[in-house]
């Protein structure tokens, strides 16, 4: 699909990029334990209490049930489906399949590049791709009726061959999952001369890493309840990342977008997995057809078998370097497992290529990502989104370099790291400082002296680095809107269609309004995730939501505050410059006798037809990707940090026990300290255990994995406590220079454990997770993957 | 769900006598939930791993999702909204607030009521024990850090107000 560009190191378009910082401003002043706010956002204290209704804790008066039923084969084509036993059995109100879906297909063109055409239908018909796919949808008075007529839905199945692994995917004469072949999205990107500059170099390391599949398992399941609202609109309320889908629902229904809403409850967890739908087309085909409320809740069984998944990626890095360690050439081939349909796969697999050299100069840089479908659950959005993977490859590849030349692990990246200024394998400088360095600094000096062996194991140290993006892919010129108002008692409501995952989205935009127009939280009421009734912000996935609706917030609350500037210079005679808005009232600088409150000023300004609300719209920077030459501008900015980690390995059970663990971030400005150290433990914890324990083994395209009791997210005990760090060295493109901090720190936890485990025994794992199993097949093997070097601690 | 075939059971919720319709094989969670308006116990995996659904059954914590309704007749219940007084929060509850031991809030109740229990047993626990007793409800998104933060001050605010004993 791509051609690799000349030889050319920066395009025209790179160059004339001005490199700058944006406007600083002030920092918000802290409470002692990191928060903004003096008290906590209203959803924390509703959580707490257990009164927070999320999507599963709403019902209505003879609410029906809704079940999906799921064809339990991986490949296979459909000769009949009869539902007429199951339509019979008392208390069934529905079964619908695939003739019942008007428009059967969940059309999303993801690349943003124009480069897809595969359809997903809502529920299959013809074929099936997957083990789990959903082939018809009941609802029925109770869930005893529901569940005895998903048992008696009838189909026949003819079996068809599959493809159930990348290798199989690509073998010559394979059986295609869809028509065009199993490698459905290529992106290439290079500059420079890379065969050139491998000649030159001094050493070519070359070596393969690979990740695992792995599910969110967020602890809310899929859920929602729908119904028809009193104005004719089919209203879903469920556990979703983007409200937005409701235009894609109304296509399948082949309704006017205006005729379907949906709001989305605050969130039990969501990290990429709920930003493609789950319940929804399931829910509204159900409400529709029967014109009756209809709950749905997946089981957790179902969600572990058939939801999307994070990418397998398999990652070839030949990496060129002379003998001091500069990095001279990078090669880099990069292999996704897509499952059986694409969702998100094709910005996955962009994300994890033009990040796959990392945080590292070179100017003669080669990157090849695919995406390859196979049938198996499909893959697509979570935390990390290919950036994450990739920062396994990379990293292991730094410490093989280093072993290599004997060099410590951190000169032979103070070597490489790259600057603000520089330019990445796309053509494209980076536009901000970078703080890698400083992070890596501090992360190793927080560990301090090496950690002592709890029970006689062998103790190493180890570490990571990365770079992650944040915001969507600049071709997309994202955008998101929101709108302020003061009530008249002084009051501020603030409305924005943003979802809350549960790391405080909504809070943060009262923390941000209330910074510029000195209205507290507790006085604060914040609207969102309603696509009928907030603006509309994009959702919440990709890092964007505090760069998008928190500048979008900044945008409106700054015109709010100027257009009432007038009002309030006037009430308190005063010039608008000597303004002061603090603490609900609005005074003079320096003068806080003269104050009016914010209630005074709301009933003036209307007296006088200034209307006391404001709408905005922040537009991200916006820029050009040419997915034929690979060049142009791929993500706004990126957020830098570093984990390190010291790991007790037992060389008998090979079980690796964390001893401590430190993960910095440089976070531009953060907008709420103790909320940042929580992003970042979270993630460090979900990435702990996609390194070490996490992992949905298939067979022949059967999960195996499809228990809490067999899927091992980690617990309290297989953590140690995460000494999180969130350092405000250089300022990002977020609201008072925020960087975003939902999914960087889940990147470097891999590499880190893996190098800590090489530095405690000499052996390097090329494969997550790094399960006791693991480690102890590849300590007998002896290492056959790499070379044995010295056990020293470079420190 | 119909409860024509069901039993009668005698219950109290949160310190409330109530008699519930229940089927033979309606789960304690699903009766809290469908049947007896507490939402705020939450559905994690009901296979009896995650810890989400937990409720203290005449104080002991149980996964509501393991107990078959009609084994609690008789029996006191407690889920998170019987921690404090109506409209009011327990200082453990505070205790999360002020440490963010609580970000998505679905493990949040069920982690409560175990840490309440636990605490009430062994007001001196230090950090180790407390990692232990919370090792059967899974938080997905904290880490776990900032939970047993929130148990230390808690642990502390309590032996400081003299109730360690």
């Amino acid at each position: 699909m791509a051609t690799e560009t000349g030889i050319d190191t920066a395009p025209a378009h790179a160059r004339d990029v001005p490199v700058k910082a944006p406007p600083a401003r002030p920092v918000p002043a802290r409470q002692p334990n990191g928060r903004t706010s003096p008290v906590p956002h209203r959803d924390f204290v509703e959580k707490v209490a257990g009164t927070l209704p999320y999507a599963d804790d709403w019902s209505f008066a003879g609410i029906l049930h809704g079940v999906v039923v799921r064809a339990r084969v991986p490949c296979a084509r459909i000769a009949s489906i009869d539902v007429s036993e199951a339509r019979a059995v008392p208390g069934v109100r529905a079964v619908l399949t695939a003739a019942d879906i008007p428009h059967n297909a969940i059309s999303e063109e993801a690349s943003g590049l124009g480069i897809e055409q595969t359809v997903q239908p809502v529920l299959a018909g013809a074929r099936i791709r997957y083990d789990g796919e959903p082939v018809a949808c009941i609802a029925a008075e109770n869930m005893v009726a529901a569940v005895e007529a998903a048992g008696l839905v009838d189909v026949e199945y003819e079996d068809d061959e599959g493809v159930f692994t990348i290798d199989e995917a690509l073998a010559e004469g394979a059986p295609s999952v869809h028509p065009g072949g199993n490698a459905y999205v290529t992106y290439n990107s290079s500059i420079g001369d890379v065969d050139a500059a491998m000649e030159r170099a001094d050493h070519i390391i070359e070596e393969t890493y690979q990740t695992p599949r792995v599910d969110h398992a967020y602890l809310e399941p899929e859920s929602g309840v729908g119904w028809v609202d009193s104005d004719g609109v089919l209203t879903l309320r469920v556990s979703t990342q983007v409200i937005e889908h409701a235009r894609a629902l109304a296509e399948i229904l082949e309704l006017p977008h205006s005729r379907v809403r949906v709001i989305a409850a605050y969130m039990g967890g969501g990290f990429g997995g709920k930003e493609d739908m789950t319940v929804e087309p399931y829910l509204a085909a159900l409400v529709w057809k029967t014109r009756r409320p209809v709950r749905m809740v997946w089981e957790r069984q179902d969600s572990l078998l058939a939801r999307q998944k994070r990418h397998p990626f398999r990652m070839r890095y030949r990496t060129g370097v002379t003998n001091d360690g500069t990095i001279v050439a990078q090669d880099i081939k990069i292999l996704g497992d897509a499952g059986a349909y694409p969702l998100l796969s094709s910005r996955v697999l962009f994300a994890g290529g033009v990040n796959a050299t990392g945080p590292y100069k070179c100017l003669d840089a080669r990157m090849q990502s695919t995406a390859v479908f196979t049938n198996t659950v499909p893959t697509s959005a979570f935390r990390g989104f290919g950036a994450m993977q990739v920062v396994f490859g990379y990293e292991s590849q730094m410490d093989l370099i280093a072993e290599r030349l004997g060099l410590t692990r951190e000169e032979v990246r103070e070597r490489n790291f790259a600057q603000q200024g520089d330019i990445r394998v796309t053509g494209e400088p980076i536009e901000t400082e970078c703080g890698t360095r400083e992070c890596m600094h501090r992360a190793l000096q927080e560990l301090g002296e090496l950690s002592e062996p709890t029970r006689g194991g062998r103790v190493g140290r180890g570490f990571a680095c990365s770079m992650q993006p944040y915001g969507r892919s600049m071709f997309f010129a994202d955008r998101a809107s929101a709108w302020i108002g003061l009530e008249q008692d002084g009051t501020m409501v603030i409305r924005a269609g943003v979802t809350d995952l549960g790391a405080g989205q909504a809070a943060s935009l009262a923390n941000i309004a209330g910074e510029i127009l000195g209205v507290t939280v507790d006085r604060t009421s914040v609207h969102i995730g309603d696509s009928h009734l907030t603006p509309l912000t994009g959702g919440t996935f990709a890092t964007r939501q505090l760069y998008m609706s928190g500048n979008a917030t900044v945008k409106v609350a700054t015109a709010l505050r100027d257009k009432l500037a007038p009002v309030a210079s006037d009430l308190i005679g005063c010039e608008e410059s000597e303004l002061e808005w603090a603490n609900n009232l609005v005074g003079m600088v320096g003068d806080r006798a003269r104050a009016v409150t914010l209630s005074e000023l709301s009933r003036t300004a209307e007296s006088r037809d200034v209307m006391p609300y404001c709408h905005e719209t922040f537009t991200a920077q916006a820029g050009e990707f040419d997915p034929k030459s690979g060049q142009g501008q791929t993500y706004p900015d990126y957020t830098h940090g570093c984990h390190a980690a010291d790991v007790e390995v037992d060389e008998r059970t090979g079980e690796v026990k964390i001893l401590k663990y430190v993960a910095v971030h440089d976070v531009g400005r953060a907008i709420d300290l103790q909320r940042v150290e929580g992003q970042i433990q979270g993630a460090a914890a979900q990435g702990i255990g996609y390194a070490m324990s996490e992992e949905m083994e298939t067979e022949g395209g059967v999960l195996h994995s499809t228990l809490f009791a067999n899927y091992l997210i980690p617990t309290s005990l297989d953590l140690p406590d995460l000494n999180a760090i969130g350092l405000e060295l250089y300022l990002g493109k977020g609201p008072f220079g925020a960087r975003g901090i939902g999914e960087p720190p889940i990147g470097p936890c891999g590499p880190a454990l893996a190098s800590a485990i090489h530095n405690a025994i000499g052996i390097r794992m090329l494969r997550l997770p790094m399960t006791p199993e693991r480690v102890l097949a590849a300590m007998r093997a002896g290492r056959d993957n790499s070379v044995p070097g010295p056990r020293e601690h470079d420190a | 769900m119909t409860a024509t075939r069901g039993h009668f059971i005698s219950v109290t919720i949160n310190g409330r006598p109530t008699d519930i319709g229940v089927r033979p094989n309606l789960s304690l969670l699903e009766m809290l939930r469908d049947d007896a308006g507490c939402p705020e116990v939450k559905l994690g995996c009901g296979e009896g791993v995650c810890g989400t659904c937990t409720v203290l059954l005449d104080g002991e914590p149980v996964n509501a999702c393991l107990v078959f309704a009609v084994q609690t007749n008789g029996c006191e219940i407690t889920t998170v909204r019987g921690l404090a007084g109506d409209g009011e929060l327990h200082d453990l509850q505070n205790a999360f607030l002020d440490h963010a031991g609580s970000q998505c809030g679905f493990c949040t109740p069920g982690m409560l009521l175990v840490t309440k229990w636990y605490l009430d047993r062994h007001p001196e626990a230090d950090r180790e024990e407390l990692r232990h007793a919370i090792a059967g409800n899974l938080c997905r998104c904290t880490g776990y850090t900032k939970i047993l933060d929130a148990l230390e001050a808690y642990r502390d605010l309590r032996l400081e107000d003299g109730h360690g004993d």
